[in-house]
């Protein structure tokens, strides 16, 4: 996002300056696939933000960049006043990813079959909390498992994780990543492989722990989940970001075409029926995409101009952005805005 | 009637006996679009492969009929069942990239689908296969294609111009499209629907998701714990939702349209199908119960309106139909 430079002094928790992460494919061509590209990302203290796109969209890629998984290819991730992406001490490492943790989609492959819960709760805390002795750390355990809604904590760290229901589980990956007193959580994807009628209640979770001063980095491309639980919401298509805003304002004055099409494809059992969308959903090309914007191919708008120059991401109201040349023409909110759309 | 489904039990014998559809009775007209939603471990699927008699050890169904135009398809062997499946009933299954060879072009499967159902003749096949292609809006260039050569929203209509390839009178579709993007799944909701108007064809269409079927389907059926527990026309369902399992699953979808208001979903997770609370298997998780007979008393069908209804709540101001 570019918020407005007047005031907001106050750095962020987490701030992303041209991230980039490219990947090589196809062998001896030496193509490249182009997974993220300059995406400027920020998490506030005790904000949930929502990374809304398809699949293929890059979204997964920045969560992993912000998690360490891999390096980025070009830019920096600010965390706390650090440049994270130079890390590289084993320690300073884990500290970040205590601080940073990861809660993975699939609560049934991301457990250990033959490990207790217990197990996993103690294992985590040595590596990520190790100055706490052996009863803190049973304690801490416990305390995280209640906090999720695991009660009693200590019975259910005797569990094995197919004692456990898949949303128990998806609130296991939860406890233990609370249980490291993190300032971020990094949620990919966490409800998707729930079912309906308890995924509300894990979304209700992440809302309790922000109000424990939890900020939550919220991945998904279901938007009406992202709207019930985000303070922002930052769209991407084909690793740009092409909208971002405040969810309400996104949601209602949708700037961007790809977050138009995008909100007229959510089924909604209380909106009216026979709402065609014409079209077909075909993945983004991001192999050697080039200059231009890349939803040129998809956009019922599109002009000569969007094959030759990629939009930038221009201001449109408070914190709100979109990166389009036809539908922010005119829109700007600020005439450096339309200076740099033009840039 | 189209298919007449009466009484049917599903059960997957073994050391712990599940019974997975439990006395479903329900019943399509031609060119009608049935909508089946409920949770993982319902028992939707299973219902569904046990219309196109799909089931394999230790599945079996162990009472019920299942009439599809007046015949009796559990009496029929493998030899007169093929002549229905595909050419009558055809399935379109939940994962393309699993259900499609991925060392034969689409083509060939294609000849392979109707060699096996007695066509002969190539060009008829060619023919057909290109007809069937363009019907779903995909280019017959992609008949020499391989899957790994088409995105997943073009693998899954190559799997239902797969599933039209004999014109049937009813599909069975297995959650086609939650392997999808969200505009990618719209775009199929909506082509699915236009062919089923065009063609004439009627179709179950088995999903998790109860919005996603919201605008298409004609009649909507909720199951839980292998029973259907509400099934009448979708908007009035949606509307006025009788079981409190329907109406629990309904305030459980964030919407992105109107206020935002804070949701509770349902308490408790679905049960496991070998172990099914007594009485109406719901009643650990409902809001709204009555007293010892929930916990007791399995309820019967209510019909409410257009609905038909299985709760104790709707005992007193109806007849009961079962």
């Amino acid at each position: 996002m570019h918020a407005p430079s007047s005031g907001q002094p106050a750095e962020p928790l987490l701030r992303t300056v041209g991230l980039t992460r490219h990947f090589r494919v196809g062998g001896i061509f030496g193509k490249t696939l182009h997974a993220v590209d300059d995406v400027d990302l920020e998490v506030g203290e005790a904000e949930i933000v929502a990374l809304v796109g398809e699949s293929g969209s890059g979204k997964s890629t920045v969560a992993r960049l912000l998690a360490r998984t891999y390096p980025p290819t070009r830019g920096a991730i600010w965390f706390a006043g650090r440049d994270i992406s130079r890390l590289s001490s084993r320690s300073d490492l884990l500290a970040y990813r205590g601080q940073v943790p990861m809660v993975f989609q699939d609560p049934f492959s991301s457990l250990n079959p033959v490990h207790t819960i217990g197990y996993v709760m103690r294992r985590g805390l040595r590596l990520h909390r190790p100055e706490l002795s052996r009863p803190e750390r049973e304690a801490a355990a416990v305390e995280a498992l209640e906090t999720v809604g695991l009660v009693p904590g200590r019975s259910t760290m005797s569990k094995y994780p197919h004692e456990l229901s898949g949303g128990q589980r998806q609130r296991v990956g939860f406890a233990q990543a609370i249980s490291w007193r993190p300032r971020l959580i990094l949620a990919d994807e966490p409800v998707s492989m729930l079912d309906v009628s308890i995924r509300i209640g894990v979304l209700n979770l992440m809302l309790a722990l922000r109000e424990r001063g939890i900020s939550f980095l919220y991945i998904t491309h279901d938007i009406a989940s992202a709207r019930y639980v985000a303070d922002r919401v930052v769209v991407m298509y084909a690793g740009h970001v092409v909208e971002a805003g405040p969810t309400e304002e996104v949601l209602h004055r949708p700037v961007h075409p790809y977050t138009r099409l995008l909100l007229s494809a959510v089924p909604d059992p209380r909106a009216s029926a026979e709402v065609a969308v014409g079209d077909p959903g075909e993945p983004p090309r991001v192999i050697n995409p080039g200059e231009g914007c890349r939803f040129r191919w998809r956009c019922p708008l599109a002009v000569e101009r969007c094959a030759m120059v990629t939009p930038r991401l221009v201001p449109i109201s408070e914190g709100h952005a979109a990166a389009c040349h036809v539908t922010t023409a005119g829109k700007a909110l600020t005439p450096e805005g339309a200076f740099i759309e033009g840039a | 009637m189209l298919l007449e489904v009466e009484d049917l039990c599903v059960e997957y014998l073994g050391t712990r006996p599940t019974r997975a559809v439990d006395h479903v009775s329900f019943s399509l007209s031609d060119g009608e679009f049935l909508g089946i939603v409920g949770e993982s471990g319902c028992g939707k699927s299973t219902l569904l492969f046990g219309l196109a008699q799909l089931l394999s050890p230790p599945a079996q169904v162990t009472s019920g009929t299942v009439r599809f135009q007046g015949q009796d398809l559990l009496s029929l062997d493998e030899r007169h069942l093929r002549q229905i499946r595909w050419r009558r009933i055809s399935v379109v299954m939940q994962s393309a990239m699993n259900a499609l060879n991925p060392v034969k072009s689409v083509g060939t499967q294609f000849s392979d689908a109707m060699r096996a159902h007695g066509e002969r003749d190539r060009t008829a096949i060619r023919q057909r296969s290109e007809e069937v292609l363009r019907l779903v809006g995909i280019d017959p260039a992609h008949l020499h294609s391989y899957p790994h050569q088409l995105s997943g929203g073009m693998r899954q209509r190559v799997m239902i111009a797969m599933a039209l390839l004999f014109s049937p009178e009813l599909v069975l579709m297995d959650e086609p499209t939650s392997a999808l993007d969200v505009v990618a799944q719209r775009s199929l909701m909506v082509q699915t629907k236009q062919l089923q108007r065009a063609l004439g064809f009627a179709v179950v269409f088995v999903t998790h998701d109860m919005s996603l079927v919201s605008n298409f389907s004609d009649r909507l059926a909720v199951m839980y714990a292998g029973q259907m527990v509400e099934v009448g026309p979708t908007a009035e369902t949606f509307a006025h939702p009788l079981h409190p399992y329907t109406q629990g699953l309904l305030e459980a979808f964030p919407s992105v349209h109107g206020p935002r208001v804070p949701l509770a979903g349902i308490a408790g997770a679905p049960p496991d199908l070998s172990q099914v609370p007594p009485g109406c298997p719901f009643h650990p998780r409902c809001p709204v119960r009555i007293g010892p007979v929930c916990q007791t008393v399995i309820p019967l069908r209510h019909r409410v309106g257009n609905s038909d209804v299985l709760c104790h709540l709707y005992r007193t101001e109806s007849s009961s139909v079962a």
